[in-house]
């Protein structure tokens, strides 16, 4: 993969190929639940960015809420018993 | 879930080992009657610092976004009440050129606007030129998914101890 990045001259000009961008974009399309599976294959970059964006905010999220979830969990959990003592184990 | 048969030098395997094992350092109360929902905000946070230090630390400094949030994070313990919260590192990362806004070609023209908002979600996006920009996302992407997992698995432990 990084033998295909662009390297960038002194001067700043870009040697991005218009290739390597539609590349990557339909890259992150697989990882997108939305549209990944549609057939088409005439979903626009735009798009595919926008989706991310989406995503991302998604997951973000999503974490929120385990994390949310968590922390109260944390609050009815005894720390003394012999499960947590276990789990302990295991993890350390 | 059994711990032992997973694959010790995955992605995964690191990041809910570490995350599982910053758990046990965020302190439960042992009465139920002392969880206040300012503590219980305050677990949150510290879950939430735990889980993204978490998945920079498994990532270390292979990728912008993990550098960029390492470097957030140790800015952040130095000093809690300068810094802002949130995923957005503020500072440029020592990292490719940042030529993320002069690389308006045909393509990066027609993605700008987009690209300025994805730039916002991924840490130390803003230093990124487009290729890269596109690359870290991916891989920010699947990280991301690890962490929710990991963050989930942590409560199903929870519910296992009560």
């Amino acid at each position: 993969m990084s033998s295909r990045r662009s390297r960038q001259s002194s001067a700043g000009v870009s040697r991005i190929s218009d290739d390597q961008i539609i590349e990557l974009v339909s890259k992150l399309r697989q990882l997108l639940p939305e549209i990944r599976d549609r057939r088409s294959d005439k979903v626009s970059a735009s798009k595919v960015l926008q989706e991310t964006c989406n995503y991302i905010r998604s997951l973000h999220r999503e974490v929120d809420d385990l994390s949310e979830r968590l922390s109260q969990l944390l609050a009815t959990i005894d720390a003394d018993s012999a499960e947590a003592a276990i789990i302990r184990s295991l993890i350390m | 879930m059994d711990l032992q048969n997973l694959n010790p030098s995955s992605l995964k395997s690191r990041f809910t080992a570490r995350f599982l094992r910053a758990l046990t350092e965020i302190n439960a109360p042992k009465t139920i009657s002392s969880s206040s929902p300012r503590e219980i905000f305050q677990r949150y946070r510290r879950i939430k610092v735990a889980a993204d230090k978490s998945m920079a630390y498994s990532v270390r400094s292979r990728r912008i976004w993990s550098r960029a949030t390492l470097w957030r994070l140790r800015t952040r313990s130095r000093s809690r009440r300068l810094v802002s919260f949130g995923r957005r590192a503020s500072v440029k990362t020592r990292t490719t050129a940042s030529h993320g806004k002069e690389n308006k070609e045909h393509h990066g023209a027609v993605l700008g606007v987009q690209a300025e908002e994805l730039r916002e979600l991924v840490p130390g996006g803003e230093a990124m030129d487009l290729c890269n920009l596109l690359d870290e996302t991916a891989h920010y992407i699947k990280c991301l998914t690890t962490q929710g997992f990991c963050v989930y698995m942590g409560g199903l432990l929870c519910e296992g101890c009560c």
